[in-house]
């Protein structure tokens, strides 16, 4: 199981480094900003662009980026937006802000989803359950900024209850910061918990069906003994690889949830560098998001094999 | 068991029998009831759904309605007007039945009496009343000199449309002539007396037109009645007026100013919309914040996220039907090498893709071509995941055993032997792939990461980023598009799931 697991990450590793090197290829294909002449970060970035090999063939210039980032983590300084800053210290700086919107989410969310999940299955076929199965379909199909929308419309506007947008200041984890962000918060949540609720309802609904079950009730456990100790233990097997998937994506925030309520976090970051075509930052942001996409698919696969070790991952039949 | 006392079974004479056939053949008689094919079995399963049903025909009618609106619209996108910026809906023939909708309704709060003066100073000169109800008055007590007085405020509904009253315009003298001949014609009139602002106290808000103070503060004759301010400076009048008067002038009053060349008029906003454009304004969605007729902007978006969201789907259902077949057929080395290739594609996340092939394409082949070509180049990767499954499952089977050995190529065994056997997964999951271009197209027009304003009109996702911008003040403008949005990605979830489960009736309720 361990040597799997080290062979998928070496893997993964290679994969990054493929996309890295194609969007970096691609990203210094494009015509260089042109710098403000008079700007006294104008001569250092023109320097830094020579030592960087800008002139050189994209494989050198991927070569000392890759050096530069591996010995000194330095990728770069902003030419545009945040002109002559240091691009990851910025990077830094907008890390917690979608992290802890993001974090908030799924507390909230993933303990609801199941709970929702659990109760409609075990419900099964009743109104209920049918009720709880459309609205999930609902969420689902409907994008994010429709009911984001919704929810500024009505709990900002009409009822008063919540500021519109995201409290400025850093002091991420204080009251009035999250109530400021609770909007946000419901917003990205209704997704995630939609999601949990069909995965739990559909896992639990085959379990509780299995023949184990039938045993566990027939050697005489109540029904509540048999669901919690035999039904949800199986059915972890599937939600739990879910959850670590979920924590690994709340680095990455949400792009268009960010927009909507103005969160200074990663993901409005990068739609700047896109807007604003601060390249350095663009691709700072397009090794991050491909490192948390490819990170959140090994860790579900991985963790699937140790949660449950009758899956053997990778091993010849 | 009793026996029979009528009859004794056991004694039956022997002309009492006869032969079933005796020169004839026996043939099985031919199915009376009709054959179903692999669709019509399909289809039957489908229609006993019926949240399905409902979701096809809701689907329906959003595709019509993309493909009608915009021709039985009376407006284009490209009609902005910058007056009626943010409307609500309005038909003025429904609004007269006083029954609450399509009344232009916007809530102005905290309106004093100089404001409810103004409305009826509009209601008089017009005759288009723009109250349509007081909602609440609040009353206050201020210090008003040196005395206590109560001061009353309303919070009303007012019709937006009626509320523009008079605007300023300035015409050529052709112009001029051209709107007068119209008046004449059609007796609706434009033009409406001049007011000099020095007769007003200097206001030159160009819908008063009554005496009074300098903020606006009307001055009554002694019946409580307006005292028309109407010009008559002839020494300052632009051109010759033949027209129709207003009720009560004599022919004395003035209709357009002077203007270096040209004459300047107080006209009637809704009379001058309709000699500009042939017809009333009439929004049934209202406006947007570009002054876009919304039934005519969201359909003319709608038809092209699913005339888009189609040919994605049907390009990258090509490739990943053909490239899934090539993995799972040979499988082994080429298996592997192909799953490499794709996984390294699957990783790069969706918004660099675009972004990337916004910025290195659009300028040589078009912002849609090379917004298409970010589509497909990830979008195939979970058809063709899809296909290698279903060749897997297939390949080893007995018929394509035989079809081997009477030697049929690859080629034919791919496509003619086992193809046909996925064809029902890789149909269903098309029609759910198409919600999932559309919601991405939607987010990144909405994200302004690609603009398709110039080729498509307008957008889905466009319309909801400028509704956005407005969502409190006119929230109309952002519920329309995404009510059409909501619906759509419903209805065509329910419909593939539908379409799914009557194609594999065995995986009846497993998601995905």
């Amino acid at each position: 199981m361990i040597k799997y697991a080290l062979q998928r990450t070496f893997y993964m590793l290679i994969v990054f480094l493929i996309i890295t090197l194609m969007c970096f290829v691609l990203i210094r294909m494009l015509p260089q900003p042109i710098l403000p002449p008079e700007d006294p970060h104008t001569q250092v970035i023109e320097l830094r662009r020579e030592a960087l090999g800008y002139n050189e063939p994209y494989l050198v210039q991927f070569a000392l980026f890759a050096k530069n980032v591996i010995t000194k983590f330095d990728w770069g300084l902003s030419e545009k937006l945040y002109f002559g800053q240091d691009v990851w210290k910025i990077f830094i700086g907008k890390l917690p802000a979608s992290m802890v919107v993001n974090l908030y989410s799924i507390i909230l969310s993933i303990p609801i989803g199941i709970a929702f999940g659990i109760f409609a299955a075990l419900k099964k076929n009743t109104w209920i359950d049918y009720t709880l199965s459309t609205l999930t379909m609902v969420v689902i199909s409907v994008p994010s900024f429709v009911y984001a929308f919704l929810i500024q419309y009505i709990f900002c506007y009409k009822l008063g209850w919540f500021p519109f947008l995201v409290k400025s200041g850093t002091d991420w984890l204080s009251w009035p910061m999250f109530v400021s962000m609770v909007p946000a918060v419901m917003s990205l949540s209704f997704g995630v918990i939609a999601g949990f609720t069909r995965t739990t309802r559909a896992e639990l609904t085959e379990v509780l069906t299995s023949e184990f079950m039938l045993l566990a009730r027939t050697k005489g456990l109540t029904k509540t003994q048999a669901t919690v100790r035999h039904a949800l233990k199986n059915c972890f097997v599937v939600i739990v690889p879910g959850i670590f998937g979920e924590f690994i994506g709340i680095l990455g925030g949400s792009l268009i949830i960010e927009r909507i309520f103005s969160i200074p976090g990663v993901g409005g970051l990068t739609l700047n560098a896109i807007n604003g075509l601060d390249y350095n930052i663009f691709i700072l942001t397009t090794c991050f998001y491909t490192a948390i996409g490819l990170a959140a698919s090994l860790v579900v696969d991985i963790s699937y094999g140790f949660i449950d070790p009758r899956i053997r991952m990778g091993s010849k039949k | 068991m009793s026996m029979n006392s009528e009859f004794d079974y056991e004694r039956i004479p022997a002309e009492k029998f006869r032969f079933v056939q005796e020169n004839e053949n026996i043939h099985d008689t031919e199915l009376q009831t009709k054959a179903r094919s692999f669709f019509a079995d399909a289809f039957l399963r489908f229609s006993k759904n019926k949240s399905s049903v409902i979701a096809a025909w809701i689907l329906l009618f959003l595709i019509l309605y993309s493909i009608f609106a915009p021709i039985i619209s009376q407006y284009d996108v490209r009609d902005t007007d910058k007056m009626y910026i943010n409307f609500p809906s309005f038909n003025r023939k429904i609004a007269d039945l006083g029954i609450g909708i399509f009344d232009g309704a916007k809530t102005y709060d905290s309106q004093n009496d100089i404001a409810m003066a103004f409305w009826k100073g509009i209601a008089e000169e017009t005759g288009m009343d723009p109250v349509i109800k007081k909602l609440r008055s609040h009353e206050t007590e201020v210090k008003y000199r040196g005395q206590m007085v109560k001061r009353y405020t309303y919070d009303i509904e007012v019709n937006a449309y009626y509320a523009l009253g008079m605007v300023y315009r300035v015409f050529s003298y052709s112009d001029y002539k051209k709107i007068q001949d119209w008046q004449n014609e059609t007796g609706i009139q434009v033009i409406y007396p001049y007011v000099e602002p020095d007769d007003i106290s200097g206001n030159t808000n160009p819908s008063i037109w009554y005496k009074c103070d300098a903020s606006g503060a009307p001055i009554y004759d002694e019946n409580g009645n307006f005292i028309p301010a109407y010009s008559t400076h002839t020494e300052k009048a632009g051109a010759e007026y033949n027209s129709i008067r207003i009720e009560g002038d004599d022919g004395s009053y003035v209709y357009s100013t002077a203007k270096s060349g040209s004459v300047q008029c107080r006209v009637c906003y809704y009379n001058f919309y309709i000699y500009n454009n042939g017809h009333e304004p009439s929004f049934i969605l209202g406006t947007n914040v570009m002054g876009m007729d919304l039934f005519c902007a969201i359909g003319v978006g709608a038809r092209f996220s699913l005339i888009f969201a189609i040919l994605v789907s049907a390009i990258n259902l090509t490739i990943g039907a053909v490239y899934g077949a090539i993995q799972g057929y040979y499988g082994g080395y080429i298996d592997m090498a192909l799953d490499r290739i794709s996984d390294i594609l699957s990783g790069v996340p969706f918004v660099v893709v675009t972004t990337l092939f916004q910025l290195h394409l659009a300028q040589r082949v078009g912002i849609v071509p090379s917004f298409l070509f970010a589509f497909v180049l990830t979008g195939w990767i979970g058809m063709a995941a899809l296909t290698r499954k279903q060749f897997y499952r297939f390949k080893g089977q007995e018929f394509v055993m035989a079809a081997r050995t009477l030697g049929a190529s690859d080629r034919r065994l791919m496509f003619k032997h086992i193809f046909p056997n996925a064809i029902g997964t890789i149909i269903t999951s098309c029609a759910l792939v198409i919600p999932g271009v559309i919601s991405s197209e939607t987010s990144m027009t909405y994200l302004g990461i690609v603009d398709l304003s110039d080729f498509a009109g307008t957008t889905i996702g466009t319309l909801l980023s400028q509704g956005n911008a407005s969502a409190t003040t006119s929230p109309h403008a952002m519920l329309w598009p995404s009510l059409f949005l909501g619906l759509l990605m419903i209805s065509f979830n329910l419909f593939g799931n539908g379409l799914r489960d009557a194609f594999n009736p065995s995986t009846r309720g497993v998601e995905d």
